[in-house]
């Protein structure tokens, strides 16, 4: 979802570093913006730190050991053990749930990627009768209540004896992804000039050979931006793995996650330790995507 | 997100008349090119997603328990489901429910995200990506490692928020369960879903403000404009489109939160703090009775649209008053 939602409102002025130009600013004038900077200043690293605590206490936790875990009063300085590490990773079935939390999410992102260049490019360069009503049911579908629907999909699958299946997990996260994966890619296709694929076609390429010769290279970082997301999606979803995979051996790295817990009892720290290595893929994968995303495909291209 | 356009001009519907002599060869309109490269992502969508629909409506009308289960028989009692969701006090209580904690989330997303953008948009580099880091950290979590923190958080015994409010000096402390209430539980979970929000908001915001040339608000602030009245008069008319599908979005993504509660303490306890996706759930997957749950499903769809169709009318009734 994110990335379309933030191209949002983007004026298409560009930002001007305002000129220092009013000579006549006076002392007092930058005595008081100091001060206020200063507020400021304080108001974001207060923000910081909230922002950041939840994050760091999973982190540090998972690098005590349980007699500084277990307690009343917080221990804010340790030397860190890996020992909840290998317990958290030393459970039984560790490595499927790795595989199928991969496989899941690979593939879905994969088939999401294949079938929506296929339509995103129908919708960005083709034209045809219903392709109003085709944006208008991907954007219906991007918004499509998931959570609320969990049980008809149990019965669905149930039906089609397709429960505990990597498949049929597979099936719904493709569609899941597939939304948003066709909205973005009709963006990146129709941000490629025309010209260079009619000029393809002019010297004597197909409509196929112009696609894959023209656009689809120039597509590349389109690609993996709106694969990332998908992976994203997939690699963190759980109600519908919740109901529909109950057995352990077919569940992904959500479960793994929060069977833990009840397993484990109150064992905080494997706990910690099992959230801190589901998180850190996502993390890297997001700042590694944070200009994308926030910069905007479309400011990006113009700021300098 | 109706209004997005990531490129410029040129969509398709300017650019692509046929070409001439080549047009011919290659997707005439109304030709069958573009029907075969949107069938797959029409077929799945209508297949999975529309089925799942469609069959979810059915099931409302049905008797459908354990035993319809496993005999895969289909009993059809017109609206029983719906009189008996209708008539429960636990439906009206927990359509309340998702109502104030939608209305509270959403208000204080949208308020402290724009605070923060605003803030983004003021503070100096070094700050700014200091904030931005954290931001973007709080952002990324998965929702599922979010919600187990969380518990760790606010843990009884050892969690680190009893040790804050001994600190602070608030007496009471030792032991305090943060989950012995349906109201305590829901706050616990509107501050999990803040926290992890107001980043979308704030960065994206910030990246909507870096492109307003500063030249307008100088011009403003020569004319004596103060802060507020910037961002009243400048700031928001610029930004509105921004706002007014980001708090679209949030109150879809807010309204249908599932695992930030389920996980956190299963809609306990006594089933207090259930909102109307967990209410389904529990009704459907623990009580086995997937024809009343159906029945939660179809309203809770029909409410959400309602909500939004209300939504959209507060909006179009702001568009038609003139503008200031």
């Amino acid at each position: 979802m994110t990335a379309t939602d933030k191209a949002v409102a983007q004026a298409p002025a560009a930002r001007h570093p305002v000129a220092a130009r009013d000579a006549a600013a006076s002392v007092r004038a930058r005595r008081t913006k100091r001060l206020g900077r200063f507020g400021l200043n304080s108001v974001a690293l207060a923000l910081t730190v909230l922002f950041l605590f939840p994050v760091y206490w999973m982190f540090s936790t998972s690098l005590k050991s349980n007699s500084q875990v277990l307690v009343k009063d917080p221990v804010f300085f340790f030397t860190p053990t890996f020992e909840h590490y290998s317990t958290a990773t030393g459970v039984d079935l560790f490595w499927t749930y790795v595989r199928n939390s991969l496989v899941v999410t690979l593939a879905a992102v994969l088939l999401a990627l294949l079938v929506a260049l296929a339509a995103g490019f129908a919708i960005a360069r083709l034209h045809f009768r219903g392709r109003r009503g085709m944006v208008l049911v991907v954007m219906m579908a991007q918004m499509a209540p998931w959570e609320i629907l969990i049980i008809v999909m149990y019965l669905n699958a149930r039906d089609a004896q397709a429960l505990n299946s990597l498949v049929t997990l597979i099936v719904i996260y493709f569609v899941m992804a597939l939304p948003f994966t066709i909205w973005t890619l009709r963006g990146f296709i129709a941000a490629v000039p025309k010209e260079l694929e009619e000029a393809a076609l002019i010297d004597g390429c197909t409509r196929t050979q112009a696609f894959f010769r023209i656009i689809f290279p120039l597509l590349a970082p389109g690609l993996m931006a709106t694969s990332l997301f998908g992976f994203i999606m997939a690699w963190n979803e759980y109600a519908m793995v919740l109901v529909l995979n109950k057995a352990p051996e077919m569940a992904t790295l959500p479960l793994w996650l929060t069977q833990f817990q009840t397993n484990f009892g109150n064992d905080w720290g494997a706990t910690m330790a099992a959230s801190s290595l589901f998180t850190v893929p996502v993390l890297i994968v997001f700042i590694l995507l944070q200009r994308r995303v926030t910069g905007g495909l479309s400011a990006g291209a113009v700021k300098g | 997100m109706l209004t997005v356009d990531t490129e410029g001009p040129g969509t398709g519907t300017a650019g692509s008349k046929p070409a001439g002599r080549s047009g011919r060869r290659y997707a005439p309109p109304g030709g069958w090119l573009p029907y075969v490269l949107i069938a797959p992502a029409v077929l799945a969508i209508v297949g999975i997603l529309g089925y799942a629909l469609v069959r979810n409506l059915l099931i409302s009308f049905q008797a459908f328990g354990r035993r319809q289960l496993i005999s895969h028989t289909t009993e059809w009692t017109g609206f029983d489901n719906y009189r008996r969701v209708l008539e429960d006090e636990r439906f009206w209580a927990s359509l309340t429910r998702t109502f104030v904690f939608m209305a509270a989330n959403v208000v204080l997303i949208m308020v402290l995200g724009t605070l923060i953008g605003l803030l983004l948009n003021r503070l100096a580099k070094p700050m700014r990506l200091t904030l931005s880091i954290a931001l973007v950290a709080a952002w990324a979590m998965p929702v599922i490692a979010t919600t187990t923190v969380f518990r760790w958080l606010f843990d009884t015994q050892f969690g680190v928020a009893n040790w804050v409010m001994r600190t602070l000096g608030f007496s009471g402390y030792e032991q305090h369960n943060w989950f012995s209430s349906g109201f305590s539980t829901l706050t616990i979970v509107t501050v999990l879903i803040v926290w992890a929000s107001v980043p979308f908001v704030a960065l994206n915001l910030y990246a909507g403000l870096t492109t307003i040339s500063g030249e307008i608000y100088e011009a403003a602030r020569m004319d004596g404009a103060s802060g507020p009245r910037i961002f009243w008069s400048i700031t928001a008319p610029i930004m509105r489109p921004f706002f007014l599908i980001t708090t679209f979005l949030e109150i879809i993504w807010v309204f249908k939160a599932f695992t930030q509660i389920y996980a956190l303490n299963a809609g306990g306890p006594n089933r207090e703090s259930e909102t109307l996706p967990v209410m389904a759930y529990i009704e459907g997957m623990m009580q086995n009775q997937y024809g009343v749950a159906a029945a939660i499903s179809v309203l809770t769809l029909v409410i959400l649209l309602v909500a939004l169709s209300f939504y959209f009318r507060l909006i179009l009734k702001q568009e038609k008053e003139p503008q200031s």
